[in-house]
């Protein structure tokens, strides 16, 4: 019998807990009471560029969902920085899926840009030149700074996606949650994310990136997280992204729990 | 000031100035009957009266009107772009039964229960009532939000219904003066009652200006404002406060159910001027007040027109305005720009027909001047599905355009401009047609339509990224076409219609 | 008093037929307006038919019913058509389109019916919440019987519609639940939209003399939205909405006589009370539906909670019987382990004594030969599931207790066999503990 198990790769020097960007323990989270990941633990050593892979419907929008609180969880615990997400989110930086928003709306590029200062600005008090020109110099490093007064539904979806960017990097955060940055964008998209998040992990930021393309999983990142409804394995990619571990994650679905959990669910209703 | 804002305010005034110019001709007027209740165009003086503001009654009429459409213009942008825009109606129509309590229990208590803040207090804790019902039957039962709706609307519009079949029993109770609510009443208004509008639509104003940030960004994008720790529930809820609010003091200007009009139809008249958030709020201010004023001034010099219904109809009048000549998003302007992309797109046809039909009989090269590199008219008809007529007039167009010059009837030649531009359209189209073989699987045999869709609205940047993409392939200068070029075939025309048809 | 004695078998009898003709055929569409997601149109449209109403009285200078019907009907559709457009064309959201549209229409009925109120009589009060009271007496003559002409109007608008949805029931439910599929398989569902929406302006129009044209939408969206509370099925769901529709007409004509008096006045209005009567209805229907009541919901989670504690307290004593048989828990001890709170705990303790799971001695708990049977189906879930989750799932073995905790309350005999199978014969979990067998062996 298998008994033998891929303990977590945990990092080697144990770090204080107000220096672990992100930790989560037994994170459960159900929609709708089916559960969409399942007693999920992880750690991430700071300053590393984390990509979160895994299948359709794994889980993944979902565990940064549930790392920020935007979605209860059942059970468990994230700690960012070693407290709790709203003690520490002015220190999170979040860029949603493209399609989270209504494109149509009356806003320009740097408009969007300002909102990720809003909370800076504070209440009733209104946007200032030196916000906008800050909103600015985001802009500038995602490079679409010619677009900036563009309404939004007239930009490409690579330009979306790094106004986006440019929204997140301008709070100045120190952890960076992407979800799908790199969907159906182009390849000046890609190489320009690609290229500020080689900036971030320079200036010591981490980023958790969920990431579908698994030829550059290698390329891009220096730590994956492997996630199907749990975590198959995390560490270092070196280490952990090999066959073996992909066929864990994107192989045989687990059948016998997923009709477990449909039970679960039928039962719940029917009782 | 914003030329839009001009634009605007001129396109609004003008009818009233075109009504003010037939009537100096038509003072004139036949005795008319006393129980004739049709419009009568009324004497210069009564127009003179309403827009001096002479009348101490209209002046109060016309100032409370036109500040709740300003406030309803303002708040009803945060609802509409939150994609709320029914809510206002249900939550009107739920006033009713509100309102009748509120009367019944205040003359239960002896006192006068027709006061406007009694009656607008009953408003709103059962437009709240409303609002919470709704929200309980949307989280809590399968149900979605259209059938809480409906269900809140027409329920809590039949109790009050029901509600006013009693009080119009009761001793002290005209139930007249609580119907009106129902429709609206303007010129019931008395200055305190204006005031109250005043105040409470100006307070309602301010805190929307003071939460401008905070609630651009819920209607935006909600799950950021979340995750940057902005309660969302409450100001979601303080949103929805207001549409009560500036609902609940329209009640007696424009009736419980035309309310919602002064909330939605401002608005979304504004977006069709605007692509910023702020303009749209201003353009929705100004539409807002002047639907309110025009609409009263209208109705207080035609006492047959009811003023609620006046003011919803001015208020349409500008949407279907907006709607049509709004620049940049009214449905003329669009259609200018669709032609003016067919018009690109025809030219670069023709052009690239031309290119073509040279190269496969390797003219190109030829002198530009020489004989040979005539193409005449009736090749080109067989390469696309054009008619004769359509055809000439793109070549008219294009002549006029130098790209190229017509020997004579039937018999074109590239300028050199002309071919500058056809290489630079040729070359482009190859490039899409390589990347969608290469990088999307698309047969040879079927690229040439799919590059035929997508090309002419590719930007400079995306076709410097195919460049580097495909740099292998299109060092040599202009690219060999990746599929045989069908010039003579009539396949080529059975396939475009073919193509037209399951389009 | 009651007020149930000045009850007239002529007059009372009719008004109570009008309304439940008006409230069934106004159902039976209802039903794909709620499940189509377009109870709001229903709303626009029943508002929007005013100007074509007011046309058609201008025009013909009264009541008379085909001009009506051809006013309405093409106001209704003008508003679906309308709606369409400036969606599609003003690219304006939807909720606004409508807004923008029916009140537009409405308010232009109320200045075509003020204008019009010299020539006809038209209050728009009736418009707006009916005149059911008054039915009765405007009657014709049809085969030798008086018979109030909205009877016969509403009978024959309830039949076309018991026709629509009879024979097109099939297309109705394809192009309400996938309108790509019924366009794809031939059914075009524009085509039954536009149907859809022309009988609701039909019997709207048909129903503005009895329950005004506002509450005509409580009979159109509430009584579906509460047999939707009820069941799954949509043919029982189009039934249960026709029943609810006559209770709620019914209800609502004696309790708009009945309930006034209590409070010392007059009877009040038919049409708002039916109304009221149906979101009565429907309140009942979404507190207390069997499957997805409001209450039942929440008690049933409450039950769940109570059955899965229960479980775990006879599959705990399985497992200190197993390595301690002297053991004998009290209520402290167990919920020490378990975390759970007191009450719980010893009600559910109180039940498993009931039932025979568990012997009580003097607060020491002790398992009866029924418990041992079911606390060893438990513990073998448990443990197989454990064996699964580390075979399959490749999950560590301090992280899959907990997992299987929660999956052991839902494996059925069935899933267990599969989970055998699946799993490497073995006798032991991956803790190295005994998996019971199915069975008791002795």
């Amino acid at each position: 019998m298998n008994n033998k198990q891929n303990p977590a790769h945990t990092p080697q020097v144990e770090l204080p807990p107000e220096e672990t960007p992100v930790s989560v323990y037994d994170l459960t989270v159900a929609y709708h009471r089916k559960p969409v990941i399942w007693d999920v633990s992880f750690e991430i050593p700071p300053g590393k560029l984390v990509g979160i892979v895994g299948p359709n419907g794994a889980g993944k929008s979902t565990l940064i969902k549930a790392i920020m609180g935007l979605i209860p969880k059942a059970s468990g615990r994230v700690q960012i920085f070693g407290k709790p997400y709203q003690k520490n989110r002015h220190r999170v930086g979040y860029v949603p899926q493209r399609e989270s928003v209504d494109w149509d709306f009356p806003v320009d590029a740097l408009d969007v840009v300002t909102m990720g200062l809003y909370k800076e600005i504070g209440w009733c008090l209104p946007v200032r030149k030196k916000h906008r020109a800050r909103a600015m110099e985001a802009l500038e490093r995602v490079g679409i700074a010619d677009y900036a007064h563009r309404q939004i539904s007239q930009l490409s979806g690579g330009q979306q996606q790094r106004t986006f960017l440019a929204r997140a990097l301008v709070q100045n955060a120190d952890l960076y949650l992407m979800d799908e940055p790199f969907a159906a964008v182009d390849a000046a998209t890609e190489k320009a994310i690609v290229q500020i998040l080689q900036e971030m992990k320079q200036a010591g930021k981490t980023a958790l990136v969920i990431h579908h393309d698994l030829q550059t999983v290698p390329e891009y990142f220096d730590y994956v997280i492997l996630l199907n409804m749990r975590v198959i394995d995390h560490g270092l990619t070196a280490e952990v992204f090999t066959p073996e571990n992909l066929q864990k994650t994107y192989g045989g679905r687990l059948t016998l729990l997923e009709e477990a959990t449909e039970t679960m669910r039928r039962r719940e209703q029917s009782l | 000031m914003k030329p839009f804002v001009l634009v605007f305010l001129f396109a609004s005034f003008w009818p009233e100035c075109l009504i003010l110019a037939a009537t100096e001709t038509g003072t004139i007027q036949t005795q008319q009957s006393i129980t004739d209740r049709s419009i009568a165009i009324p004497e210069w003086n009564d127009w003179k009266r309403v827009f001096l503001l002479k009348d101490y009654n209209t002046r109060i009429v016309v100032f409370g009107t036109t500040l709740l459409g300003m406030a309803a213009g303002m708040i009803g942008s945060f609802a509409l772009l939150r994609k709320r825009a029914l809510m206002g109606d249900a939550l009107s129509h739920a006033t009713l039964p509100g309102i009748a309590i509120a009367f019944i229990i205040a003359t239960g208590l002896g006192l006068d229960g027709k006061t406007l803040p009694v009656l607008l207090a009953g408003a709103a804790v059962s437009g709240l009532l409303g609002v919470a019902t709704i929200l309980l039957i949307r989280n809590m039962t399968r149900l979605k939000e259209d059938a809480a709706l409906g269900i809140v609307l027409s329920v809590f519009f039949g109790a009050g219904i029901a509600l006013l079949g009693i009080v119009q029993q009761m001793k002290t109770g005209h139930a007249a003066g609580l119907e009106s609510f129902i429709y609206g009443k303007t010129a019931s208004m008395v200055a305190s009652d204006a005031w109250l509008i005043g105040c409470a639509g100006l307070s309602c104003m301010l805190i929307s200006l003071l939460l401008y940030k905070e609630l651009t960004l819920l209607c935006f994008d909600e799950g950021f404002a979340v995750s940057r720790g902005f309660p969302v529930i409450l100001l979601d809820m303080t949103l929805m406060g207001l549409v009560v609010v500036v609902t609940i003091i329209g009640l007696q200007a424009v009736g419980l159910i035309l309310m919602i009009s002064l909330l939605v139809i401002p608005p979304a008249a504004a977006r069709f001027w605007t692509e910023k958030i702020v303009n749209m709020t201003v353009v929705a201010i100004i539409l807002g007040a002047l639907s309110g004023m025009i609409g009263s001034a209208m109705s207080a010099i035609f006492p047959n027109l009811p003023s609620g219904a006046m003011i919803v109809l001015v208020a349409t009048a500008m949407f279907l305005f907006s709607m049509v000549f709004g620049i940049p998003r009214g449905i003329l302007i669009r259609k200018l720009r669709r032609h003016e992309l067919n018009r690109k797109v025809n030219r670069q046809h023709l052009l690239r027909g031309l290119y073509e039909f040279l190269e496969a009989r390797g003219r190109l090269k030829e002198k530009q001047s020489s004989e040979s590199t005539f193409v005449p008219l009736s090749k080109l008809l067989q390469m696309r599905s054009w008619s004769l007529a359509k055809l000439k007039k793109i070549v008219k167009r294009a002549q006029q355009e130098q790209l190229v010059v017509a020997l004579q009837e039937d018999q074109l030649r590239l300028t050199k401009a002309g071919l500058l531009e056809a290489t630079r359209i040729v070359h482009e189209h190859r490039l899409w047609e390589l990347y969608l073989i290469t990088y999307a699987d698309v047969a040879p045999s079927k690229v040439d339509q799919d590059a035929d869709a997508i090309e002419h609205v590719l930007e400079p940047e995306v076709i410097a990224e195919l460049e580097s993409l495909l740099v292998q392939q299109s060092t040599e200068g202009i690219l060999q076409s990746p599929h045989t070029i069908e010039i003579h075939q009539e396949e080529t025309k059975a396939r475009h219609s073919s193509r037209r048809r399951s389009t | 008093m009651s007020g149930l004695e000045q009850w007239n078998w002529y007059l009372d009898g009719w008004i109570i037929v009008a309304g439940i003709l008006c409230a069934v055929s106004s159902a039976l569409l209802g039903n794909f307006l709620v499940l189509r997601k377009m109870s709001m149109l229903g709303d626009a449209i029943t508002h929007a038919i005013l100007p074509g109403l007011a046309a058609a009285f201008m025009i013909s200078d009264s009541r008379s019913s085909l001009p009506m019907f051809l006013g309405a009907v093409i106001a209704g559709i003008l508003t679906a058509l309308f709606t369409e457009w400036i969606r599609g064309f003003g690219k304006v959201d939807e909720g606004a389109a409508m807004g923008v549209v029916f009140t537009s229409l409405f308010a232009l009925g109320l200045v075509m019916i003020v204008q019009a109120a010299d020539h006809v009589d038209l209050d728009p009060g009736c418009v707006l919440y009916g005149a059911i009271e008054l039915t009765p007496l405007d009657t014709i003559l049809i085969a030798g019987w008086e018979i109030p002409r909205v009877v016969v109007v509403l009978s024959i608008v309830l039949l076309i519609n018991l026709l629509f949805v009879i024979f097109f029931l099939k297309e109705l439910k394809l192009s309400s639940f996938d309108p790509a599929l019924a366009t794809t398989t031939g059914f075009n569902s524009t085509i039954i939209h536009y149907a859809l929406m022309t009988l609701v302006a039909i019997t709207a129009v048909a129903s503005f003399e009895t329950v005004g044209n506002i509450l005509v939408v409580a009979m159109f969206i509430v009584p579906p939205a509460a047999a939707y509370m009820l069941t799954d099925r949509l043919g029982t769901m189009i039934v249960i909405s026709a029943i609810l529709a006559t209770l709620a007409a019914a209800t609502g004509h004696i309790s708009a006589i009945t309930v006034p008096r209590w409070f010392g006045y007059q009877s009040t209005s038919t049409a708002g009370m039916m109304a009221v009567a149906a979101g009565l209805l429907f309140a009942v229907a979404a507190l207390f539906a069997p499957r997805h009541g409001i209450v039942v919901v929440l008690i049933r989670r409450q039950i769940l909670a109570w059955k899965i504690l229960a479980e775990d307290i006879i599959a705990l004593m399985y497992r200190i019987e197993e390595r301690n048989p002297q053991l004998k828990p009290d209520a402290t001890y167990l919920r020490e382990i378990l975390f759970s709170q007191s009450v719980p705990t010893s009600l559910t303790l109180r039940y498993l004594t009931k039932h025979g799971q568990l012997s009580d001695s003097n607060g020491n708990y002790e398992l009866t030969e029924t418990g041992r049977d079911h606390a060893r189906q438990l513990v073998r879930s448990h443990r197989l599931w454990e064996h699964y989750l580390v075979e399959h799932a490749g999950m560590s073995a301090e992280n899959i207790h907990k997992q299987a905790e929660k999956l052991e309350h839902f494996t059925d005999r069935q899933l267990r066999e599969k989970l055998n199978e699946d799993t490497i014969a073995t006798d032991q979990d991956p803790h190295g503990r005994p998996i019971p067998p199915e069975e008791k062996t002795n």
